[in-house]
């Protein structure tokens, strides 16, 4: 089909502008409603925001949230939990036990454990890279350790987060990690538990993804319990 | 009205398979509006469904600075992104190659659809799970795949409902707007095994769940579409709520993305103001549930993700719009819904009425294009022209006045090396006549001194059925005095 391609760019270049409009101030728009917030302020505002969109948050300290999650897992009746080993954090879980509950690591493929993934896992464990402040949102950047589907395809999705990478708004995210110069082959924004409100406008959850999401906040000063 | 004519706007609701998207004469389209309009049941669904998301979108902008100052940024990024159309699409190719994304070019539906078959046959897929996408309604994708044997599923909630019951999408965002939980509840029951009925829409929905996942779990293909296209690192986004994107793009071994050629930008950070301003302004979220960048197939090492990757660019009418400074504006469309959700027309006759794939005031600049105007001359008249559209659109595409262009190229004389195909389709010698004298009347002091005087005198041989007119109001008759008289009286 290279000769379509070739007819469709010589139509749009026939008629393409001969000096291209000037490239988009971004800055324009951000710099002058940046908040200049502290991390108290923004890990507010992520709780609110996220919160306001089903999800759960519980803070831990840095080595106090292993405990926290067993007992959130005992609570919500978590029969396994899948996780990847070979993380940092992966390495906390490994060393812990959770009496109610099976730790399981990822091992293999999809294809390998797809049937186990999709019917006899409760719940998926991932670290993510950040939030976003502004409207409540979790930034997951799957891996060899981490697949996609481990925040995807349990029923529930526990997701830990360092309070220190929130960002204030998606932009900031973007440009403070240079995300421009190296995507993973999947990046994910996350706001809540999937949901739906395709019938009648009555908002459903647990839609095609996770029905619960439950935040695990750490470095959040002033917030531990 | 007759009770007959009370649901022909869903009429085909008992085939297996919505028919495909064929002419729709300016006759029928007069006669599904009518339909449409005299059924109360679709006219309340769609009411309270604009007003919810009316209501929804002004409460994501209560700061209107941030509104024209985003709408600005929005408007600025995308025609940026136009003029520099060519040049970022092969930038595109070039990135999506080296991630490992293969990369094909359409001219039109068929050629997308020949294209999709192919890599369908070749690895021997008898099930496709489909995530929303407009443009594989535009292509009429679920047919072609049927006529070859091919299932083509759609997972989206409201695409699925749509298309168990046979029909097609009514609204861009919300495909199953025109359907209450009742319909949907009695849907079920008929077509979905061991199901029975219940209007609890949690259980409805997690019918659909139960339903779906097993398709995920087994398909061989998924197929979706595409909300922005980055140029500089090759990247597809994708913005939805109920994971059933992330899945189709995941979970199968292939997964096929289709978009048209406009949806292209050049930085990564572009896709932040127009990414915040697409939801707001479309459901009223200030954010999607999910937000999903894909930048290539499953590398070594990596767990999962599709082993292959395939965009599809469209053209199918684009490039003719890209072709004229004013009708570029249309492929400024970032495909929110606002302008549909704030139409009068719209509100009042519903999505199928129009008989388009998109419908609303941005299938009435945009059909024409892919359609050609034989077949869409009518559509750009079907609009007050109240101006509301082009006021929420977070582009600031100027959609009345585009609407004004098309009826100028649909209505004019048919001439040579026309910048649309199917210039002068709605062209009428006796409309045309009646216009140039109105104009030669109206523009000429003595003329309309003479032609006022006779009307007054005359008034009782005005006609008493007046067309159109008379329809639905009292005949236009003139006054038996003018008012250049009466002021003369005065003086």
């Amino acid at each position: 089909m290279s000769a379509t391609r070739d007819r469709i760019l010589a139509r749009l270049r026939a008629s393409q502008p001969a000096q291209p409009l000037p490239t988009p101030e971004l800055d324009a728009h951000y710099a002058p409603r940046a908040r200049g917030e502290g991390l108290h302020e923004r890990v507010a505002r992520f709780r609110a925001g996220i919160e306001s969109f089903h999800a759960e948050v519980h803070f831990a300290s840095e080595t106090g949230w292993p405990a926290l999650l067993g007992r959130l897992c005992a609570d919500k009746g978590v029969g396994t939990l899948m996780y990847g080993a070979d993380t940092p954090a992966g390495h906390q879980l490994e060393a812990s036990a959770f009496h109610a509950t099976v730790l399981r690591p990822w091992a293999g493929t999809l294809e390998e454990v797809k049937a186990d993934l999709f019917h006899r896992v409760d719940a998926g464990f991932t670290q993510t890279l950040g939030a976003i402040a502004e409207t409540g949102t979790l930034i997951v950047w799957p891996s060899e350790a981490e697949p996609r589907t481990l925040s995807l395809v349990p029923p529930i999705h526990f997701a830990l987060l360092d309070a220190r990478n929130i960002h204030p708004t998606f932009f900031d995210a973007l440009r403070a990690g240079s995300w421009a110069s190296g995507l993973p082959t999947n990046a994910l924004l996350i706001s809540g538990p999937s949901k739906t409100a395709d019938i009648q406008q009555t908002l459903a959850y647990g839609a095609h993804g996770p029905k619960e999401l439950v935040v695990i906040v750490i470095n959040a000063e002033g917030e531990v319990q | 009205m007759s009770a007959p004519h009370a649901t022909s706007a869903a009429a085909s609701s008992n085939r297996g398979d919505a028919r495909p998207i064929a002419f729709v004469s300016a006759q029928a389209l007069r006669e599904r509006m009518h339909d449409a309009v005299n059924d109360p049941h679709l006219r309340k669904s769609f009411r309270g469904a604009m007003d919810f998301l009316m209501a929804k979108r002004a409460a994501q902008f209560p700061d209107e600075s941030e509104l024209e100052s985003l709408r600005t940024l929005s408007e600025g990024i995308r025609q940026y992104s136009l003029s520099r159309l060519p040049d970022l699409l092969e930038q595109l190719e070039a990135n999506l190659t080296r991630n490992g994304v293969q990369v094909h070019w359409a001219a039109d539906a068929d050629e997308a659809n020949a294209i999709m078959l192919g890599i369908a046959r070749r690895h021997a897929a008898k099930t496709i799970v489909k995530g929303k996408s407009m443009v594989s309604e535009e292509i009429e994708f679920n047919h072609a795949m049927h006529d070859a044997g091919v299932d083509a599923l759609e997972s989206d909630m409201g695409e699925y409902i749509v298309q168990l019951a046979g029909e097609k999408p009514s609204h861009i965002i919300m495909p199953a707007i025109h359907k209450t939980k009742e319909q949907i509840a009695t849907l079920f029951a008929e077509k979905v095994p061991g199901v029975s009925y219940t209007d609890n829409v949690d259980t409805l929905i997690q019918i659909g769940r139960q339903v779906l996942r097993e398709k995920f779990e087994q398909a061989d293909i998924g197929l979706s579409g595409v909300n922005f296209a980055v140029a500089e690192t090759g990247t597809l986004c994708l913005v939805e709520n109920e994971g059933n994107g992330r899945m189709c793009t995941t979970v199968p071994r292939v997964h096929m993305a289709i978009t048209g050629i406009e949806k292209v930008v050049e930085k990564l950070e572009h896709v932040a103001p127009l990414y915040s301003i697409l939801t707001r302004s479309a459901t009223g979220q200030a954010i999607s549930t999910y937000f999903n960048m894909i930048s290539g197939p499953r590398k070594p090492g990596e767990k999962d993700g599709p082993e292959e990757v395939h965009l599809i660019l469209l053209d199918n009418g684009r490039s003719q719009a890209y072709a004229d400074e004013q009708l570029r504006k249309t492929l400024q469309c970032i495909r929110c819904g606002a302008c549909m959700n704030h139409c009068p027309v719209y509100t009042r006759i519903g999505g199928l009425a129009y008989g388009t794939t998109y419908p609303g005031p941005i299938g009435k600049i945009v059909s024409p294009h892919m359609m050609g105007l034989e077949q869409t001359h009518l559509l750009p008249t079907v609009s007050t022209l109240c101006g509301a559209c082009g006021e929420v659109c977070p582009v600031r595409i100027p959609i009345p006045e585009l609407l004004v262009r098309l009826r100028g190229e649909a209505q004019s004389k048919p001439h040579d090396n026309p910048v649309m195909v199917g210039q002068g389709a709605g062209y009428s010698p006796l409309a045309s006549f009646v216009w140039r004298t109105w104009a030669r009347i109206y523009a000429r002091p003595g003329n309309y001194r003479m032609f006022s005087w006779l009307a007054s005198r005359f008034r009782a041989l005005t006609p008493s059925r007046q067309s159109g007119w008379t329809a639905a109001r009292t005949p236009l008759t003139p006054a038996p005095r003018r008012l250049r008289d009466m002021v003369r009286d005065r003086q």
